[in-house]
């Protein structure tokens, strides 16, 4: 029986997960990276015993509170979409996630819920040694929870530790350590983790910004900025070199991502980075059209980021497409081919294997085990269709690098001027800094498009497609529930910025 | 002295900890509120009426399934084109 699959549902399937995972991500980073800088205050008022950073830490832990109440459980939607949406996809992934998840669920899940209780509630009812290591391990609980997860997602993108079971339609992990353990996997934890602090401070930098301006809470503001932009540019300059690492990654492992990042249709050695463009809307891998309308340049700049070493090549969409001889690189369409080999001899398998004819089923598994490492490649019809999306994913990584380098700027002016002592006086800036929180978004938003977008068609690089992960249903049902969720997460929103903007409103608690 | 032997009680001293917790909650209260309503939603509705797990409800056994997706993975693709 021949079908066509249902792409209108694919793609409301995709909308609605990344309309998820987008939601998802408003609350996670912050709850990831405050709570650090919480366990800073903290730490400082047991040191000094000053009930200043008493209230100062008090008041930080109730807007975590808040962030952390309103954002929890929405990510077990994704799970939910899993199942209903994504059940081949989730089917097949089922081994190699079941355990990261496990141990993210029973590791973090008692982290969290022994001491956030001492956390919030522990104020004079425990010591403050132990009230002190609780803050602590809610904030190393929070990120332990995003490990596994992260683990999960480098897995897609760079499918290492498995191997794909053609009875059961299974990806069964080999090596646990290759998974966990992959410099994908490691490279986006700390990118995510580290940035998910620069959002953290970026958000006390924009609230205590407004308390300066109105000349609220003045002293809390002051201290709150200092240890935050500190921390802040710590993180910034880190989340800096890190992200140079997950490029270098990226090359290795996604170089189609990285080229259609970079808006880089032809290969070049010695590429050059394009700090800021326009990319030209009509461009394809299939024709002459210039990559861009404007474009900025440093030359050899893509190049030592890629690679490391000078006078070497990086591959653009157009080799990776259609190959090319000269640098060695296999093209998406002698991909294709393999990949069609590879399920052709699935499919004779399988019908061998009910024929109980076990010396053909034998020969075709071992034709299949030669070309599985294509095996996503053999559901595209066009070796064009493996470029994904490149304006969005070049503009997403764009916002993300100059927003990043801002950031590293607006920390040294904080942490400068509190040090001067000349921060109040600094009108234009704190103005500007109320808004940082939000740019701060948009950053942390403009990376997962880059690592989401950037990775299309493949819902697992190389060997699966979204197309083929997706569950076989009416668009119908998926448009109903996208509604749906868009209308649950902004009452969810508006609850957050409502409650929040409260409670910032009221300020710390007076002794 | 009975007093003083349920306040040593570890397990009595755990449990007075949290309820008093919960019971001094003031901005908690109307958190966990928003919480249970949130879980509610997420689990007593959605999922009960609009996220059924396909596989699960579909088929009853691992093999099935495997076979399901199986020949989900080996049927013939027409069109793979994706809105860019």
């Amino acid at each position: 029986m021949i079908e066509n699959f249902d792409l209108t549902m694919v793609n409301w399937a995709r909308a609605q997960f990344a309309l998820t995972a987008a939601y998802h991500w408003l609350f996670v980073p912050l709850t990831l990276g405050i709570t650090w800088i919480i366990a800073f205050y903290h730490t400082i008022y047991v040191k000094t015993g000053s009930e200043e950073w008493k209230r100062l830490t008090k008041f930080w832990m109730k807007l975590f509170g808040v962030n952390f109440a309103i954002g929890v459980a929405t990510g077990i939607i994704m799970e939910f979409e899993f199942g209903t949406n994504w059940s081949n996809y989730s089917w097949m992934v089922g081994d190699i996630f079941g355990a990261p998840l496990a141990i993210e669920g029973i590791v973090a899940f008692f982290l969290e819920a022994t001491f956030f209780a001492v956390m919030f509630f522990g104020w004079n009812r425990v010591s403050k040694g132990f009230h002190l290591f609780a803050t602590w391990m809610v904030a190393v609980g929070s990120n332990l929870s995003a490990v596994w997860i992260l683990v999960a997602n480098a897995w897609m993108q760079y499918p290492v530790g498995q191997e794909f079971n053609p009875d059961t339609a299974r990806f069964e992990m080999q090596s646990f350590s290759d998974v966990a353990l992959s410099p994908y996997a490691i490279a986006k934890f700390v990118h995510t983790t580290s940035s998910s602090m620069m959002v953290a401070a970026l958000f006390i930098l924009s609230i205590s910004s407004w308390y300066l301006l109105r000349n609220r809470h003045v002293i809390m503001a002051k201290r709150s900025i200092i240890v935050a932009s500190a921390l802040g540019l710590v993180a910034s300059v880190f989340v800096m070199f890190n992200g140079d690492e997950s490029a270098y990654q990226i090359a290795k492992a996604q170089p189609m991502k990285l080229a259609a990042f970079e808006g880089l249709w032809e290969g070049e050695t010695n590429a050059g980075l394009v700090a800021a463009g326009l990319v030209n809307m009509d461009k394809r891998v299939d024709n002459d059209e210039p990559a861009f309308d404007f474009e900025l340049k440093i030359p050899g700049l893509l190049t030592l980021m890629a690679n490391r070493s000078w006078g070497t090549f990086v591959p653009g969409m157009k080799d990776l497409v259609y190959g090319n001889e000269e640098q060695g690189i296999m093209g998406a369409q002698q991909k294709m081919e393999e990949g069609k080999l590879a399920l052709a001899h699935l499919q004779s398998y399988q019908q061998a294997k009910k024929e109980g004819d076990a010396l053909t089923a034998e020969a075709h598994l071992n034709s299949f085990n030669k070309y599985k490492e294509y095996l996503g490649y053999g559901y595209l019809q066009t070796p064009e269709e493996a470029v994904p999306p490149v304006a969005l994913s070049f503009y997403a990584f764009h916002v993300m690098v100059a927003l990043g380098t801002l950031f590293i700027l607006i920390f040294v002016a904080y942490f400068f001027f509190s040090i001067k002592g000349t921060l109040e006086n600094k009108k234009l800036l704190l103005a500007g800094g109320t808004l940082l929180y939000i740019l701060s978004m948009v950053a942390s938003q403009a990376g997962w498009i880059v690592a989401e977008v950037g990775r299309q068609p493949w819902a697992i690089q190389g060997l699966l497609p979204v197309t083929v992960a997706r569950t076989n249903l009416t668009a119908g049902t998926v448009q109903t529930t996208f509604w749906m969720f868009l209308g649950i997460f902004t009452v969810l929103l508006l609850a957050e910025i409502s409650i929040m903007a409260k409670q910032i409103s009221i300020g710390p608690e007076e002794n | 002295m009975e007093q003083m032997i349920a306040n040593n009680n570890p397990f009595v001293r755990v449990y007075r900890f949290y309820r008093d917790g919960f019971r001094n909650m003031t901005l908690g209260k109307t958190l966990w509120k928003i919480i249970f309503i949130k879980l509610f939603i997420f689990f007593g509705v959605l999922k009960l009426f609009f996220f059924p797990d396909f596989l699960a409800t579909q088929f009853s056994t691992d093999e099935q399934r495997a076979d399901h997706v199986l020949g989900e993975l080996t049927r013939p693709v027409q069109s793979t084109t994706l809105s860019k």
